[in-house]
């Protein structure tokens, strides 16, 4: 998001009068955006920002609690146990799914498969079937009674781990994730691929560059914004991660707790728990972890950039 | 970096789009930008399209099957009688038909919802693209610092809002944060960027153009790409929304598909309800053709698009 350039536009009006004019054109255009905006994204984080400063009893009523129900964040167990589950996610998800689907994209662009277009749709596809299609279909398929993992136990006399076991499960939900997105994050790569000047590769050849070296020292260089933001939205959304686990919940009870991921235990908390004070207050931490990790891919990807 | 300019007609030619470079090359046999074509890689990325196919073959082979034969035959061939079409009307009548009704309210959900950010975000990617005004660095510095605060975070904390404003339980619970999409408005904003020039505009001034006339009749059809981009994506954004209805609706009645669809599934698998996998397997089937049907017919709109996005990212 660093590398957007703020584009201004090529000429400006000649006279302070039109200038400012223009000028309340321009919120003509962008004020229906930033009210709705408003709306949904400023207020409920105001909201939320309130509400965590106050505590709601059933005795007593609702009273104001100063930093209370932040110090019980920092010391809740759940929390942060759900905050590791997701760094841990995160730490394998993302570098393996980015790390394919560069892959796959580098060999669209390469010009060496057959069928080249039919690769393309066929592993972007998965990114139109909605969360949880995909979190009920591989459920099925996970399934140990009329699953395939079951139909391979049974036709081959093994007995496969079951993917919905504690110890499994969260690598696959990895695996449902990744199935998802791996085509999202090839096309954005393939596409910044193929703006890259061929002239710059021929320059390389020349120079008696191989193929694989004008991949690492021509190719993923020019791409690095499209790496930087691609790992930023996958970080976003792997922390806010509810829907496959809360999904997979009824089929592996056991194994996804009400705390698993740090949303589903905010979701407990306000619906379940009634304790809506203090769910404002995790997802407001939540919200804050995660800017920093955001902040830090960033850092890192723009010091690599110089 | 050169800057190409997003046409409909630019990405048609896609398939000859290298054509300049191999002929400058073509003394060589092969090289990096004219190789030879590998067998090998070919049979690697089949992997991949496998992996990324298999379980829509599982999801397309298990919906012909019935909720008997499901449990009991091999997953990935077709087995007993070939009951796509009964499952396909038991689907569409179960329950008094309450599944065409949660695909209507998608319908509504995504046509207003996703209809309206599109809308939202071509106007104001047009405006930050081609208009300086007082705190545009300031809507720049908040719509980007909002990307990055987790969507489901505020959800809570809106279901609270909303339900002090009475609009839980209502359409609009859905549709009202529909309406934002951070990703679409930085998407138009680098497209109209790159698709509009800016003489244009100035030139409809000089005619006498006002700015919402030159808007429509001057820049909207330059944008179409974009627009089509940005459309598919909040669409599929609106289609696979799950966790804000979960939150805002407890009516069925307003359920979307995939609500219905997972009620379906928890009512399988609760003790003493009634098995519908057959239901659910051939419900999500029915979800996904109209997404995987919109993709493959709007295809050269949103990978130009796409491009477009990634020039800049």
């Amino acid at each position: 998001m660093t590398a957007v350039t703020p584009i201004t536009t090529g000429r400006r009006p000649p006279a302070g009068v039109s200038r400012s004019r223009r000028g309340r054109a321009g919120w003509v255009f962008v004020g229906p955006f930033m009210a709705v905006f408003a709306l949904v994204f400023l207020a409920p984080i105001a909201y939320s920002l309130y509400l965590s400063f106050f505590r709601d009893q059933l005795v007593g009523g609702t009273s104001f609690v100063g930093l209370d129900n932040f110090q019980r964040a920092f010391e809740d167990e759940q929390f942060w146990a759900a905050v590791g589950r997701v760094l841990l996610f995160l730490v394998v998800q993302v570098p393996v799914m980015l790390g394919l689907a560069l892959l796959i994209a580098l060999a669209l662009d390469s010009g060496r498969l057959y069928g080249k277009s039919f690769f393309r749709i066929a592993v972007f596809l998965p990114y139109a079937v909605p969360a949880v299609v995909a979190t009920l279909m591989w459920g099925f398929i996970y399934g140990t009674r009329f699953g395939l993992v079951g139909n391979i136990n049974e036709a081959l006399g093994v007995s496969l781990p079951d993917p919905l076991s504690p110890s499994l499960v969260l690598a696959s939900i990895g695996n449902i994730v990744t199935w998802e997105f791996i085509g999202y994050n090839m096309l954005i790569f393939y596409s910044a691929l193929r703006v890259v000047p061929k002239s710059l590769y021929e320059a390389a050849e020349i120079d008696g560059a191989g193929e694989w070296r004008v991949i690492t020292a021509v190719k993923i260089p020019a791409i690095r914004g499209a790496l930087v933001i691609a790992t930023i939205f996958s970080v976003v959304g792997g922390s806010q991660q509810i829907k496959e686990p809360s999904i997979l919940q009824s089929l592996a009870p056991n194994a996804i707790t009400t705390y698993f991921t740090p949303n589903l235990y905010t979701f407990t908390l306000s619906f379940s728990g009634r304790q809506q004070n203090y769910a404002a207050t995790v997802s407001l931490v939540m919200g804050v972890v995660t800017m920093i990790i955001a902040y830090a891919v960033q850092l890192r990807g723009m010091r690599k950039e110089a | 970096m050169s800057a190409p300019s997003f046409t409909a007609d630019q990405t048609s030619r896609r398939s000859t789009h290298r054509a300049p470079a191999p002929r400058r090359a073509a003394r060589r046999k092969h090289s990096v930008a004219r190789p030879r074509r590998s067998t090998v890689l070919t049979l690697l990325m089949g992997l991949t399209a496998v992996y990324a196919l298999m379980p829509l073959a599982w999801l397309v082979i298990n919906a012909t099957k019935t909720q008997k034969s499901l449990l009991d035959s091999f997953g990935l061939w077709f087995s007993g009688e070939f009951a796509l079409w009964d499952n396909i009307s038991q689907t569409l009548t179960y329950d008094d038909g309450i599944f065409v009704r949660w695909f209507l309210n998608t319908l509504l959900y995504v046509v207003v919802g996703a209809g309206g950010a599109t809308f939202l975000a071509v106007l104001g990617g047009y405006g930050l693209a081609k208009f300086d005004f007082a705190g545009k660095r300031a809507v720049f510095a908040t719509v980007i610092g909002a990307v990055a605060v987790p969507a489901t975070a505020l959800a809570v904390p809106t279901f609270l809002m909303f339900s002090k404003m009475g609009l839980t339980n209502t359409p609009w619970a859905v549709i009202i944060p529909s309406l934002i999409s951070p990703f679409g408005l930085y998407l138009m904003w680098v497209f109209a960027a790159e698709a509009i020039p800016t003489e244009l505009l100035e030139a409809a001034r000089v005619d006498g153009s006002g700015e919402l006339r030159t808007f429509f009749q001057v820049a909207l059809p330059l944008l179409t790409p974009g627009i089509v981009t940005v459309l598919l994506f909040t669409m599929v954004q609106t289609w696979n929304n799950y966790f804000l209805p979960v939150i805002m609706i407890k009516n069925p009645d307003w359920y979307p598909l995939t609500l219905g669809l997972n009620a379906w599934n928890q009512q399988a698998s609760t003790a003493g309800g009634q098995p519908v996998f057959n239901l659910v397997i051939t419900g999500s089937l029915l979800t996904i053709v109209p997404l995987i049907a919109a993709f493959l017919l709007l295809q050269r709109y949103w990978q130009s698009g796409l491009a477009a996005g990634s020039v800049k990212g």
